[in-house]
Parts: C-alpha cells; sequence; structure tokens
C-alpha cells in the first residue's frame, strides 16, 4: 500500500507543508505492518525510527519491576510514539502494543534529522506535539499520585453498591474517573490493585465487592 | 442474554477504531455506524471504550456485593 500524501497531510508534524515537500519527505518513510498484541518497541532498548499510526490503535506504556502496566497513552490514526528518543538520542523510555491490526509509517533518525534541516518549519510543529505530549504527561503525573486516587475509587465503589432491591447506577470507568479527578487509565489500574487486595472481583461487567471491610479500611486510610 | 458494551449511535463517526481493538469479534461497522454483536467471548476488556474518542461506545460497571 503505498503511503498517502493526503494521510501525511493531516499528520501534526507535517501540518502547512505543500504536496511537493509532502513528496519528498514521503521517499524517507517505510510501512510496518504490525498484528494484534504484537510488541512494537521495548522500553530500555535503542531507538531508531519515529512511528506514526496510519491505522489502528497502538498503547504506549512502562512496566514496573514487578510487571504492573501503567499506560502513559493511546496513539491513534494520525498520531505519532517514539518521538522522544529520536530527538534526544536516548534509549526507549517506553513499551508500544499495538491494540489490533496496526499499519504504521515509519522514519529512521537519521532521515528524521535530515527532514527537518530541510523543511524546518517542521520544528515548530514537532516543538507544538512535544509540548502538548508534556502537558498530558504533567496532568498524568499529577493524577498518579496514587495513595489517594485508589482511595477515592474506593469511595465511588462503596456509595455505588447496588441495593437489593434491583441495580444500582452504573459507572463507566470515564464516569468514575471523573468523580475521582484521575484519568481513566488510572482508574483501570486502581481497580486492579483493588482486586488484587481481595477487596473486589472484576466478573466482566460487574464489579464484585467480595470484601467490604477491606474496601472500607483503603477508603479509611486516604481520607 | 449476555451484557454488552452500549452505543450511542448519535455520537459514533463510523472511524472502526474500536473494531480493530476488539480481539471478540463483538462489533461490526453496520451503515458507517458501530453494532454490537451479542457473543459470550466479550470479557468486558474495555478496550473498545478507551480508543473511542467521541465516547459513543462505552462499557458500564454494576457495582454489587458478593452474596455469603
Amino acid at each position: 500500500m503505498a503511503v498517502q500524501l493526503e494521510f501525511l497531510r493531516s499528520i501534526l508534524y507535517f501540518s502547512g507543508l505543500g504536496f511537493a515537500e509532502l513528496e519528498s519527505i514521503k521517499e524517507f518513510i517505510f510501512e510496518k505492518t504490525v498484528d494484534r498484541a504484537e510488541i512494537v518497541l521495548l522500553e530500555g532498548e535503542s531507538a531508531e525510527n519515529l512511528y506514526f499510526v496510519a491505522s489502528g490503535v497502538v498503547k504506549v506504556f512502562k512496566t514496573s519491576v514487578e510487571g504492573k502496566e501503567q499506560i502513559l497513552s493511546i496513539v491513534r490514526p494520525g498520531e505519532s510514539f517514539n518521538d522522544v528518543p529520536i530527538f534526544d538520542g536516548g534509549l526507549n523510555p517506553l513499551s508500544a502494543q499495538a491494540m489490533g491490526p496496526v499499519l504504521l509509517y515509519g522514519i529512521k533518525r537519521n532521515d528524521m534529522e535530515a527532514i527537518v534541516k530541510d523543511h524546518p518549519q517542521i520544528s515548530l510543529n514537532i516543538i507544538k506535539v512535544l509540548a502538548s505530549r508534556v502537558r498530558h504527561l504533567v496532568s498524568l503525573v499529577a493524577d498518579l499520585s496514587f495513595k489517594h486516587v485508589i482511595g477515592r475509587v474506593a469511595k465511588i465503589l462503596v456509595e455505588h453498591i447496588g441495593g437489593e432491591m434491583g441495580r444500582g447506577p452504573r459507572l463507566t470507568q470515564q464516569e468514575m474517573a471523573a468523580m475521582a479527578g484521575t484519568a481513566r487509565e488510572v482508574v483501570g489500574r486502581s481497580l486492579k490493585e483493588l482486586e488484587d487486595a481481595g477487596a473486589i472481583k472484576l466478573d466482566r461487567h460487574r464489579i464484585v465487592i467480595t470484601d467490604k471491610e477491606t474496601l472500607q479500611k483503603i477508603v479509611d486510610v486516604s481520607y | 442474554m449476555a451484557e454488552m458494551p452500549v452505543i450511542d449511535p448519535q455520537k459514533c463517526n463510523g472511524c472502526g477504531l474500536c473494531v480493530s481493538v476488539c480481539s471478540c469479534g463483538a462489533l461490526v461497522i453496520v451503515n458507517n455506524v458501530i453494532t454490537i454483536v451479542t457473543i459470550v467471548d466479550c470479557d468486558w476488556c474495555t478496550d473498545c471504550e478507551a480508543v473511542c474518542t467521541t465516547g459513543a461506545i462505552t462499557c458500564p460497571f454494576e457495582i454489587v456485593i458478593q452474596k455469603p
């Protein structure tokens, strides 16, 4: 499948460039097809390529020593990942995995440097992309004062238990995140932590409170 | 009938990202709008909700106490 110029135009990196410029940049782009669950990048490895998602979705995450995963962002068509190590020369700070079948457009590190030198207006686009990335990460770091968040999520569960006579209100993770003042990804991880603590069990669409006393203790510790 | 994710067709823009991440085949695009196929393999991973940019598909949780 040929790299589509119209699609390149929609990528923030290349915003404002004419078709002639995009044609010259296209020569540096290679395609990479990735299967569902395939690891595209591993944290700690040397970074060779900048990637843009052409179709599908990629999740970018860090893994703790204990194997816990923290998703930092979800990368959708038109968005990029692995920017930071390409520009600062360091190792991959994050891992990336395909959430379904994915088509990537890649640019090698040296080629990206040449592109920026030949088309300096791209620099401002890159700054804007990275600034937006920093803003998102600052917000996530603020949310990840984890001790408090898990207590807030536990409190939400305690306060929204379904009654005996009928079903209680149903909550999405996004709604719980809004109530807890945190990010959806942090709610997901909090639920897993509560399950590991034995306070709840995740059963498809149901959060089953298996130990209300433990859950309440988690609430009490955080307040 | 198994509980399935909830769709708001008015919010769906037919981008198909949810279909691409669904590993159990529960989602299809019909007339540019996402449609659920009821399927027992849906394990409520909520990836479809995570990738949706418009909030058109959601996976709400019911919170219950385990009976002794």
